[in-house]
Formats: C-alpha cells, structure tokens, sequence
C-alpha cells in the first residue's frame, strides 16, 4: 500500500475550541476533607473508597512540594476548583451531548475515528467522563472499557484488587492529591487470550479555566491479552493555570502484551503532573509511546516494573517544550525478575527558551540475572535561548546483567538545512522537516491516523500558530 | 528562455578568498562543463550560485532572468528554477525519501496533486532505472555513492528545474551508474534544461556532449571552448592552461 505522506494542510481551529462554561455542579474553590467527602457523595461511592479518599489527602497535605524537578512554585491549590460535573448522565450516543461538548469532541474528530477505526472511546470533559462505548463483539468476549466511576460501582471486585496497588496513594504528594480528588478515567480489563485489535481510545478535555482534572485509569490485561490503549489529551486556553494530575496503573500478566500511547497537547496554562507505572509478569510486553507537546510544566515518568522473568519494557518518551515550556520526563525501569529486559527511547526538541530535562532511573535489583537494559537520549536544540539537560540515574545491584546508555545533544546542521532550502522548502518548512524525521522513530510506531495527528501538532508548534 | 549569469563574481569563505572574478552565461537548454584541477574553486562556484550563507559575495552579482539573485536565500533561488545536483549529498534521518519529495515539489510547484504526482514519479523511477524500495529508505541515508548520485538526477527530474549546477555528479560512480546517471541529465538537457556540469574528469563528457567547455583554475576561468577544449584537457592536464 502506498501510504499518503504525513504532511498536513494547517486548519487548527479545532484546538482552540473554547466552550461556555458548562456544568451541572461544581465544588467551591480549594480542598478540604470536606471537599473530598462531597465528591464522593455526589459519585455514591462504597465507604471503603471514601476512607481511601480521605487517607490519601491526609498525606497530600502532610507532604512537601517535590523541589528535584521542574519549579512547582507557582501553582496555588486554593486557587483551584477541583470537581467539575459537566452533565447529569453519561449521554448514551454523542447526539445527546450538550451542543458544546458534542461540537467541542466533533472538532477533535473523536465521533469520526470511532466509527472508522476504533474498537471502543472513552470521552472526559472536566471532571467526567460524558460518553463510553465499546464494540458489541468485544463486549461479548468480556473486553470491559469503562469510566473508572462506573468499574467502581459495577466490578467492584476487580476495582478493589488492583486500585492504588501499582501506584500507592504515598507514591508522591501528586498521586496522593489524585487518589484523593479522583474523578473519570478509563477502566479496561482484557479477559485472557482475547486479542482487542483496534485501539481504545480515551479522550481528555480540559473546558474550565482554574480546575484541577484527576482521571484515575486502571487496566488489567489478563494473560496472553493483547491491546492498545491511546490516550489524547487537550485543553481550551486561558492566562490562569490549571492542575492536571492523573494516575495511571497497568498490570500485564503472564504472557499479555499491552500497549499504552500518549499524545499530550494540554494547552500551555496546564501543570502536567502524572504517575504512570505497569506491572509487568512472566514473559509480558509493555510499550508506553508517550509523547508531551503540550503543557506548562510537565512532569511524567512512565514505568514498568518487570516482575516476573523474561518480562519486557519498551519506553519511547517524546517532548517538545516551546516558549514558557519546561518539560521534565523520562521514564523507569525496575527489573527484578531475572531476564528482563527494558529498552528507553527518549526524544526531545527544545524552541523558543522552551526546557525540556530527560530524567530517567534504570535500577536493576540483586537476582534479576542476566537482565538487559538500553537507555538512549536524544535532544534537539533549535536556538540559543532553549535548553535541555539529562540525568539518567543508575542503580545496579546485580553484575550479571547487560546495561547500556548513549546521549546525544545536537543542534539543527547547516548543511542539512541548506540542503532542503536548496529544493525550495523554506526555513521553517526545513527545520519541521528535521524535526518530525527526529521524531520518527515515535510517529512510525503510531497508527496512521494517529501519525497524521503527532505530525500536525509538530508542525503546529513549530509554525506557532497557536500559542 | 531562463538564464543564469554570473558577473565578476568574487568569494570568500570565512574570510578566505576564493573566487577571483568569475564572468558565465548559462542559457536554458544549454550544456556547459565546467572544469578544474582541486582546489580551483568549482564546488565555491556551486555553492553561491544556490546562496549559501556561508560564502560571502565580495563583488560582482548573480542575475537570473536579468533579476539579481545574489541576496536571495537557497529557497527562494529554488523558487525561481535554479537547482543545484550536490557532490556530497546530506543525510536528513528520519525523512522518507518520498516524503521529501513531494514536500519539495509542492514547495516549487503550486497547486499540485498527489495524485498527479504519483503518476510522475513512477515515471522518473523508470527511467532512471530505480524501484520503488529506494524512495521509501530515509534521504540518503545509508545510501552508497552511486545512490547518492542517482537520488540527485532522481530529485532534478522530479522538480524540473529550468537550470542546474551539477557538481561532480559523476565522481564515485560505477561505469553502469554513470551511464543511468549521464542519459537522465542528457534527456533533461533535451528537454530543455540548461546545466554546468562541474567536472573533475573528462569521463562523463564521453556520455554528455557540452555545448561548452570552461577551464577554471584559482578561482577564475581560464579559457573557455567547445567540446574539443575537454579532449585537450584530458591530454595535456591543466599545467598547459596555467602557463599559457
């Protein structure tokens, strides 16, 4: 087949899409138990999970902002509303959406892709999730692919055996707020042997200006399953920051092999702090394709913990930071099976004065014998006022095992440039061009709807139509 | 009918000087090899005749079509139908071959269809004898010599330009690649591309018959002829032109 090339005509009207506020509740600014205890009220959880909630906020206030990474200084937690219930009820087709939700998920062409290629779809906007559904076929197979709110109430078996065990509320003061205020996200389960073969697809809007959004997403992939989860994420854009703090946990059993893909395009107000980690057993495969192009400041590790033997982590982190952009990602690798393997792919552009820091630890635990581990960064400076740094952390605690790591920090060549100049592509059309073959070793991972997608938001901030 | 002159051209490369007054006339459908032992400043020439930012225009001017050319960026140089065929072509990683080809081609060309491309590119791949794996592969990466040249005419057919400065698009070839090489930039030439040939050696011009012949030696051109000048070239090397 032969494939159109990912070059794109620019329309990006579609991102700037800013609704009127539209809601049906919303807490008073801040956080308190208070607070808390009324979200979970408003949801009707089980008791088990509002003692959950409110633990977890104790040890969100008890504990201190993280100051090792990007600056977290500005953000102001009593500023911030923290649940925003954007309608009564799930709408059980996009034509029940309100007319700004339904335009706002048109605009992004999430109805479109579900009905082209997609195997089920997710939508949050704010503080839930206002549409789900998934394939019939695959619903008889068992193949669940909920909100998080829903899984509680209808499996809470499955929910209670998994939930804050991959990622602790403690983890971290972000996971502790998250585990806490948490509202949506994406429940998936994957009976054994089924094989889901279209991607899942989740989509995360941010409409409200000062919120703080805390999707929580739980997936088990039993054995021998295999799937592809994406996530996309954007928001509207205001001069007041908000918060977004998911987790994610992720168990592969024995012999699953599971995919988890990230475009981030938050709009550049957005605090982008996120824990993401898998479980990873006997002979089990997790990728996590995460790509940040959005954000103010983000801060995201994906990691696989390769818990049984021969387990396998592949980890391809993308960032791109612009003007007033820091993004501080990376990811983690913890073996401690014997024969697992991992492998870190990370890419990062930096323009503008933008940041971005690759921030990685590989850590390999005494017995993991003959463990291997691969890490390589990449990071593309476009100017004089952009920066980039590197700090990958090494902590080996076996001799018999096979680690490797290479950097590399360059700036775009001359003669590169003055080699596509010479054919008639201008400046900016020579350095996008660079840039996406930089990032090509992402894009070609992606399904191709999703490659036309990365390509555009590329080029969308490199041309800065939208700021 | 495009036209390149090049008048009193005089060049520096970080702050080195180069080229000593070059005077040149290349018309549309015109073929004119351009000679030169190492060193004479023919690869110079190439460059800012494409604007390279690097080679300082001390004096003397570029017009193309009678507009002066001489600040303009490679871009804009393209623009107008000036191509230039490098001698080391650069590797950009991660960039199909096609992918940049057609980006080239809408760059140069308005309103086109990728379609209509499509057609012509198959086209361009036959006769220049390469399949279709080729322009799948990353731009030059990994290519051998002889690729990297063939990828060159491949991209001067594509874009169809009214004249191109080939510059030793003939050196490290195989005598197979050459001829591929050399009946592509002759069917151009009969379709009315102009072209300077840069050349270290006479062999090519056994497949390319110029209209003109320049010898260039410290960055001037010494004397200029018909095809004979090459053979005579080829018998008594430059030595003869310097001392005569």
């Amino acid at each position: 087949m032969d494939k159109q090339p990912l070059v794109i005509e620019r329309d990006y009207s579609r991102y700037e899409v800013k609704e009127p506020d539209e809601f049906v509740y919303k807490t008073k600014k801040g956080l308190s138990k208070e607070i808390v205890e009324e979200i979970s009220k408003i949801k009707k959880e089980p008791k088990w999970m509002l003692e959950f909630r409110l633990k977890a906020l104790e040890h969100f206030f008890s504990r201190s902002m993280p100051t090792w990474g990007a600056d977290l200084s500005k953000i102001n937690f009593d500023e911030i509303t923290y649940y925003i219930k954007p309608t009564e009820r799930k709408a059980p087709t996009w034509e029940d959406l309100p007319e700004g939700m339904k335009r706002t998920f048109e605009k992004l062409g999430i109805p479109e892709a579900e009905r082209r290629f997609l195997a089920g779809v997710e939508a949050m906007y704010d503080s839930e999730t206002v549409y789900h559904k998934i394939r019939d076929d695959l619903a008889k197979q068992g193949v669940i692919f909920c909100d998080t709110d829903t899984a509680v109430k209808e499996y809470p078996e499955i929910v209670r055996e998994y939930f804050g065990k991959i990622v602790p509320p403690n983890d971290n003061k972000f996971a502790a707020l998250n585990s806490a205020c948490w509202s949506g996200g994406s429940f998936v389960f994957i009976p054994k042997n089924v094989e889901v073969k279209m991607p899942l697809q989740a989509y995360f809007r941010i409409n409200s200006q000062q919120m703080g959004q805390f999707e929580r997403t739980l997936i088990i992939a039993e054995e021998g399953s295999k799937a592809h989860y994406i996530e996309g994420c954007s928001s509207a854009v205001y001069s007041a920051d908000s918060l977004h703090a998911a987790v994610v946990e992720v168990i592969a059993k024995d012999h699953a092999h599971f995919r988890y893909t990230t475009l981030q395009n938050w709009s550049n107000d957005i605090y982008n702090l996120v824990t993401k980690r898998a479980h990873a057993y006997e002979n089990a495969i997790v990728e996590w394709l995460d790509a940040n192009i959005g954000a103010k400041v983000g801060m995201k590790y994906p990691s696989v913990f390769l818990l049984g033997k021969n387990a396998r982590a592949d980890i391809l982190s993308i960032a791109f930071a612009g003007n007033g952009q820091h993004q501080d990602t990376g990811a983690k690798a913890v073996h401690i099976a014997p024969n697992t393997t991992s492998t870190i792919t990370a890419k990062s552009v930096s323009k503008d004065g933008g940041k971005t820091s690759y921030r990685g630890l590989v850590k390999i635990f005494p017995g993991a014998v003959n463990s291997k581990s691969f890490v390589r960064c990449d990071a593309l400076i476009l100017d004089e006022q952009s920066v980039s740094d590197t700090i990958p952390c090494m902590e080996i605690n076996e001799s018999k095992v096979d680690v490797g790591h290479e950097a590399t920090v360059g700036k775009v060549n001359d003669s590169q440039l003055f080699y596509l100049m010479s054919r008639g592509l201008t400046e900016q059309q020579a350095i996008t061009l660079i840039v996406n073959g930089f990032f090509d070793a992402f894009t070609k991972e992606l399904p191709l709807e999703y490659a036309v997608e990365f390509n555009r938001l590329i080029q969308l901030e490199m041309t800065g139509t939208v700021g | 009918m495009a036209e390149l002159e090049i008048k009193n051209l005089h060049v520096t490369v970080e702050g080195k000087k180069i080229l000593n007054g070059v005077n040149l006339k290349i018309k549309q459908g015109e073929l004119h090899a351009l000679m030169g032992p190492n060193g004479s400043g023919k690869s110079t020439l190439s460059y800012v005749l494409m604007g390279h930012p690097k080679y300082a225009v001390e004096q003397g001017e570029i017009l193309f079509n009678g507009e002066n050319i001489t600040s303009l960026t490679a871009d804009k140089r393209a623009k107008l139908g000036l191509f230039l065929g490098f001698q080391y072509p650069v590797e950009v990683s991660g960039v199909t071959f096609k992918n940049f080809l057609w980006t080239a081609y809408k760059a140069v060309n308005n309103g086109v269809s990728y379609v209509d491309f499509n057609e012509m590119l198959d086209q361009k791949l036959e006769m220049l004898g390469v399949d279709k794996n080729f322009i799948a592969r990353y731009l030059n990466e990994g290519f051998s010599g002889g690729e990297k040249k063939r990828a060159e005419v491949l991209q001067l057919a594509v874009l169809k330009p009214k004249i191109a400065i080939l510059d030793e698009t003939d050196s490290g070839l195989d005598v197979d690649s050459l001829k591929v090489v050399a009946s592509g930039i002759e069917k151009m030439h009969q379709e009315n591309l102009g072209v300077l040939l840069i050349t270290h050696y006479q062999r090519i011009l056994n497949y390319v018959k110029p209209d003109f012949v320049h010898v260039m030696i410290d960055g001037r051109i010494v004397k200029s002829g018909s095809y004979d000048l090459a053979k005579e070239v080829e018998e008594k090397g430059y030595e003869m032109m310097t001392s005569g």
